[in-house]
């Protein structure tokens, strides 16, 4: 039995040394290549004696930033990956939760790091990849490692405005990873084009999927996603045969008729995640893809990147949605109203069960009481479930569709967001007074409501820059005297949305 | 180049427009606001961007874009 998901790569690269397994813009890696380098910056972390604690990676996209998560693995540790582009505020935040034994850097995120004035240690990549392998060492390391050590911490929004890290210990990712290649038929024939950020949990299925099956991996470069023809002629040129994108970049590819130039036939799966895919634009790309396997995937990062999918087996009309479908193997989901399931097309909220599930939030003993809970339909031993917040229920096919979350997160361009901490930053400014915000589904816009004269919209995303990512900016700005409240003295957010429709009219 | 301008300023108060030569290739521009302005552009000028104008080397200026506008209002 796996225990450890470096023994994937370990089998692949004695079964095949040579092949690639990733390639970047300016670096290709072979298993083989991937492997000595794991191993030597798993060897130079030996130094620190630590098990089980995170390591900070922050690089460019490339593949030696796989090998330096490997390395943290084979050191007994595990890895956080950062976003370079993130606000200096931002990865504080981050660190001040997570505490990293040392923070990884490359040469192309040094500015980055610079700007950071981060005063813990910090080692750059390229400096270390030449540490001699130490092999009785790691060897040492792996005999006591156990399946439920932790794996990656990923952090993701929070309402309050500090960001919660989701431990994800291996054995999730091993359950992930044997279901997704044997139901998406993953070989070391695939080439997968890869556009989730390594920072962003879905990219964990893109690389694990190559370590177990020696399939490779081309990494697209994110310019493309902005510039479809381009993005299709890239899919063409690669012979990417595997793509599983988030929602808005298949959007982009349809919205501006860029299947109409170039549709190039080498793509034969196509699966989406990371938010709700409309049917409208699924319809454009089965068009064009009629032999292809589409499917449409769920999960929240709490519950290790996927606990539900559909793959498309019907005709569905462009006002229809696609379903959620059903649990991912090994994973139990159910739809919970009040402490009782829901019946049949009732809605609820959907709930994990499984190996699948993080143990919790990185130093975060209370929203991981809040999220994670004892079953409410076990009262015989301690089983944990999660509440994911999203309101779900099954259709007349017994497959589940998604309807709505119950709270202020949100999905926008992917990433997964929480109206409040866009609020916190904004509340930060100095010029601010006030401020709200809500989002418009229809024209997926953020919209932002904020009280304050002084406070000019270059003003406020000037400050924001220094705060929260640019995909958490408000897309809509608007200026009010006042702030409406409900009797509760709550910000009343229905006025506010009845407030921007009347103004979109 | 006015309305070009203030379309692009209203989408991005925090970017500087007239010294940025750069919007693409430096990350400023990401493909949220490309796809937005595509939509504004379109509406604002009456023209059609299609696929294939859609590139880097049209959005990375404002003398860029411009010259897109143009060629555009042209056809």
């Amino acid at each position: 039995m796996i225990r450890n998901i470096v023994e994937y790569l370990e089998t692949t690269a004695a079964r095949l040394p040579e092949k690639i397994a990733f390639v970047g813009k300016e670096e290709r890696l072979s298993f083989g290549n991937l492997l000595q380098r794991s191993k030597r910056i798993g060897s130079y972390f030996l130094r620190y004696g630590k098990r089980n604690v995170p390591i900070a990676v922050m690089t460019e996209k490339t593949p030696s930033s796989v090998a330096a998560f490997l390395g943290c693995v084979y050191s007994g540790n595990f890895y956080t990956p950062i976003d370079p582009s993130m606000p200096k505020e931002r990865i504080l935040s981050i660190f001040d939760t997570l505490r990293p034994q040392v923070l990884l850097i490359d040469e192309k995120s040094k500015k980055a790091a610079e700007h950071l004035e981060y005063a813990g240690e910090t080692l750059v990549l390229e400096e270390i990849v030449h540490t001699e392998i130490a092999e009785e060492a790691l060897q040492k390391v792996r005999r006591t490692a156990i399946d439920a050590d932790p794996l990656y911490a990923l952090f993701t929004s929070g309402s309050t405005g500090v960001p919660k890290g989701v431990v994800i210990p291996h054995h999730s990712v091993i359950n992930l990873v044997e279901w997704y290649t044997e139901t998406f038929d993953i070989s070391e024939k695939e080439i997968i084009g890869n556009q989730a950020p390594f920072y962003f949990d879905s990219s964990v299925k893109d690389i694990y999927a190559v370590l177990k099956t020696g399939a490779t991996m081309e990494i697209i470069p994110k310019q493309f996603f902005s510039f479809p023809v381009k993005l299709m002629e890239y899919v063409a040129e690669k012979e990417i045969n595997y793509v599983d994108w988030v929602p808005s970049a298949f959007c982009i590819v349809a919205n501006t008729g860029a299947l109409e130039k170039t549709a190039p036939q080498c793509l034969k799966k196509i699966a989406f995640c990371g938010e709700i895919m409309p049917t409208k634009q699924y319809n454009m790309w089965r068009a064009k893809y009629p032999h292809a396997v589409f499917a449409n995937i769920y999960g929240p990062t709490e519950a290790t990147v996927d606990c539900t999918y559909y793959i498309v087996d019907r005709e569905f009309a462009d006002d229809e949605p696609l379903p959620i479908g059903y649990p991912c193997r090994n994973t139990d989901i159910f739809i919970l109203n009040g402490d009782r399931l829901a019946q049949a097309e009732e809605t609820g909220e959907l709930c994990i069960r499984g190996r699948c599930l993080a143990p919790g939030y990185y130093n975060n003993p209370e929203k991981t009481e809040e999220a994670f809970i004892q079953n409410p339909l076990n009262p015989h031993y301690p089983e944990k479930i999660y509440k994911t917040g999203d309101m779900a229920r099954y259709n007349a096919y017994g497959e589940i569709v998604f309807l709505a979350r119950k709270d202020h997160q949100i999905k926008h361009m992917g990433h997964r967001i929480e109206l409040g901490e866009i609020e916190a930053a904004v509340n930060s400014i100095d010029l601010v007074e006030n401020g709200a915000c809500i989002y418009d589904e229809g024209g997926q816009r953020i919209v932002l409501f904020y009280c304050g004269k002084e406070a000019t919209q270059s003003y406020i995303l000037k400050k924001l820059r220094d705060k929260v990512p640019k995909y958490m900016f408000p897309n809509v700005m608007i200026l009010l005297e006042e702030m409406p409240h409900t009797l509760n003295s709550k910000i009343d957010r229905l006025r506010l949305k009845e407030y921007y429709d009347k103004r979109v009219e | 180049m006015e309305t070009l301008l203030k379309i692009l300023e209203e989408l991005r108060p925090d970017v500087d427009f007239q010294e940025n030569k750069a919007l693409i290739d430096s990350g400023e521009l990401d493909s949220f606001d490309i796809v937005s302005l595509v939509g504004e552009l379109s509406e604002a000028f009456e023209i059609e961007i299609g696929a294939e104008d859609i590139i880097p080397e049209n959005f990375n200026s404002v003398e860029a874009m411009m010259a897109l506008v143009t060629k555009l209002q042209e056809d």
